[in-house]
């Protein structure tokens, strides 16, 4: 038992001097959260403002003035460009000059209180599934009636837990498991090829160390520097978005703890199937794409067919992610986390057991 | 040298199969305690997959090793401790200093604390590392590297030594000094299997086995091997080398000829009386002026006779 501590201990001190020597990878623990902090919260920017509008508005009433006014003050709409005809509008749109078009006919007023025809219309450029979101909004904004005639009330939506609708708000939880994700799998992903490449294994495993020792080894030092990395990213979110933080810290740990372990887990299992640190690369994208994808992180998790769904409660960052967005937003507590705790604590023992049992103390 | 006491390794039949090449056939062979035992051969010839399976890194296709009075089928991880390897390929960490590799080994093989320091104090001294010690192993030369690998193969006083070509990539005074300290470690005890492709090196050993295509085509101590040959040895000095190797070479019951500078060595099987009247006369019509002497085989000569086959 000592004897196995102390082969522990070594492994673990020897995978720590080696990473403090790795300049590469050290600078992957650190820039790689701050890249990508930086470039999902500012660039990969979901909150849709000044769309290039166009408008022909053939009416010129006092109420397809404050209709127009009404656009222009949401900020949502830019409008840059006024023209007479729908036609005219078609073309813009056709041109990609223009991503909504908003065309009021010359019968504005009397249509505002027909209930059987539209108002006005709204040409939208649906490329792009955000701007169509985005631009639905505009259909809210369609003036009272003048007279006494009530016009449909529109369904007031009030986002909770996040009501000014930010993306960083949401983004960073969700950015965290994937940062994590990235991270966390490459480095235990090389971490056997390599020394399978070096030559080193051959002489690893004709000492006494076994498999767990060795296995476990590795994979500790490196949950240490992912809880680092958790405390980096929840200080950016804070510091650069003023994400919010409703729940305790201690929680978000208590899940980051053990879906780092999933992950390092998985990086093992792919280290002992590749044959090569350029294989095993290759093999860490098919898992994180699909953790990209699949988890809830771009698309929301409830409009994916079944079978995406199946593949997405695999993934250890969907269940993660869920994690963050209870603690961080919602202020979840332990209880409120159990069955996805308990869904990455079993993920991270299938894939370390199918690790070690894969994991071959010969060289035939 | 037959009681278990007395020898270290003791492998009947071995045989290695990888896919349609047959690395290893039908391997004996006997290694005494604290000796050297060399194993001879080219490249590709099976002395690595012999030293994998003698040490259970390989599973033998067919046959069976007994090392250290254990079958190694099934105690491959309780002769880990008594079994120092150090293989073909500088296996340490490159980015670790030498004192680093040598305290990760240490702990590996259980010695922590001043058991462990005293230890690495004593190997740096005898393998001439102090001023080494904080150096990154990456970044020694070849011999002071294999000084290292040797250090931590030797680490935890193992019973039995396997050395997978220690010396391939060494300069001769390297590997001079490595194997005066071979010398040392067989004079206390510790019994060394060592492969190699050089002559040098296979004399220096006690005892030989030369392999050639996975097959064990000669063994025996040096000496004897020499002695054994079958062979007579002819050395002709002369003038036009190039037009006698010719000659020679034609001649049906020459074995071979091989250039040594500007000299030749040509190899007659004994059964021919008078090898020196016989080459006379084989040469006499090409080059008057060689001149032409029997000569004492060398390690060499028994390796050429004994890989290559008469027919040819």
């Amino acid at each position: 038992m000592r004897g196995g501590l102390l082969r522990l201990a070594a492994v673990m001190v020897k995978e720590v001097r080696q990473l403090s020597r790795d300049r590469l990878t050290f600078g992957m623990v650190l820039g790689m959260p701050l890249m990508q902090m930086l470039l999902f919260g500012y660039a990969i920017n979901m909150d849709v403002r000044d769309l290039k509008t166009a408008v022909a508005n053939q009416s010129g009433s006092m109420l397809s003035q404050r209709f127009l006014s009404d656009v222009r003050q949401t900020q949502v709409a830019d409008i840059i460009i006024t023209t007479d005809s729908p036609q005219s509008l078609e073309n813009l749109l056709r041109r990609g000059e223009i991503s909504v078009g908003i065309h009021i006919p010359s019968d504005f007023d009397r249509r505002l209180t027909d209930p059987n025809r539209p108002a006005a219309h709204l040409l939208i450029d649906g490329t792009d599934p955000t701007i169509t979101a985005v631009a639905n909004q505009l259909t809210s904004l369609v003036p009272d009636a003048p007279s006494g005639l009530t016009a449909t009330r529109h369904i007031e939506v009030r986002p909770y837990f996040n009501p000014e609708q930010r993306s960083a708000v949401n983004i960073v939880p969700g950015l965290l498991g994937t940062i994590l994700t990235m991270t966390m799998m490459l480095f235990t992903a090389v971490a056997i090829v390599r020394e399978r490449e070096r030559g080193n294994l051959e002489l690893l495993i004709n000492t006494p160390v076994s498999t767990p020792e060795l296995m476990v080894g590795k994979v500790v030092p490196y949950i240490l520097i992912g809880l680092a990395q958790v405390a980096l990213i929840v200080a950016l979110g804070q510091l650069l978005f003023e994400v919010p933080f409703a729940g305790t810290i201690g929680n978000l740990y208590l899940g980051a703890v053990v879906f780092i372990t999933a992950n390092l887990s998985l990086g093992l299992l792919i280290s002992t199937v590749a044959r090569t640190q350029f294989q095993a690369m290759q093999m860490t994208f098919f898992v994180m794409l699909p953790s990209i994808l699949l988890s809830g992180f771009m698309f929301p998790f409830e409009g994916m067919p079944a079978f995406a769904q199946f593949l997405g409660e695999c993934l250890p960052n969907t269940h993660f992610i869920r994690i963050a967005r209870g603690v961080m937003l919602r202020g979840a507590d332990v209880a409120d986390l159990a069955g996805e705790l308990r869904s990455l604590g079993l993920i991270a023992l299938v894939a370390l057991g199918l690790a070690m049992a894969r994991f071959s103390r010969r060289l035939d | 040298m037959s009681s278990p006491e007395q020898t270290a390794i003791r492998a009947t039949g071995l045989s290695k199969q990888f896919g349609q090449l047959r690395a290893v056939s039908d391997l004996s062979l006997e290694v005494p305690r604290a000796s050297i035992y060399g194993f001879l051969g080219p490249n590709g010839s099976g002395k690595s997959t012999t030293i994998r399976m003698l040490c259970g890194l390989l599973e033998p296709t067919s046959g069976e090793a007994h090392v250290l009075g254990l079958p190694v089928a099934g105690n491959a991880s309780r002769l880990k401790a008594r079994i120092g390897y150090m293989t073909q390929k500088f296996s340490l960490y490159g980015d670790l200093s030498v004192r680093e590799n040598l305290s990760f080994i240490a702990s590996i093989y259980g010695l922590a604390g001043r058991r462990a320091r005293e230890r690495i104090n004593e190997l740096q001294r005898r393998y001439d590392l102090v001023e080494q010690q904080t150096q990154l192993a990456g970044t020694m030369s070849g011999g002071q590297r294999q000084r290292l690998a040797l250090a931590a193969a030797v680490l935890h006083q193992p019973e039995l030594l396997l050395l997978d070509e220690p010396t391939s990539a060494v300069d001769p005074r390297s590997r001079r000094d490595f194997w005066a300290c071979l010398f040392e470690l067989a004079q206390a005890g510790t019994t060394i299997l060592v492969s190699t492709h050089y002559m040098d090196e296979a004399e220096r050993c006690h005892y030989l086995a030369i392999l050639d295509r996975g097959v064990k085509v000669a063994d025996g101590d040096p000496e004897e091997l020499k002695r054994e040959t079958g062979m007579h040895v002819v050395e002709v000095l002369g003038g036009l080398v190039g037009e006698l190797q010719e000659t020679l070479s034609d001649a049906s019951d020459v074995f071979s000829v091989t250039q040594l500078g500007i000299s030749l060595r040509v190899l007659l099987p004994t059964r021919c009386g008078e090898p020196e009247a016989r080459v006379r006369a084989l040469i006499d019509p090409v080059d008057r002026g060689a001149r032409v002497r029997l000569v004492d085989p060398s390690l060499e000569d028994v390796f050429v006779s004994a890989t290559r086959s008469p027919s040819r």
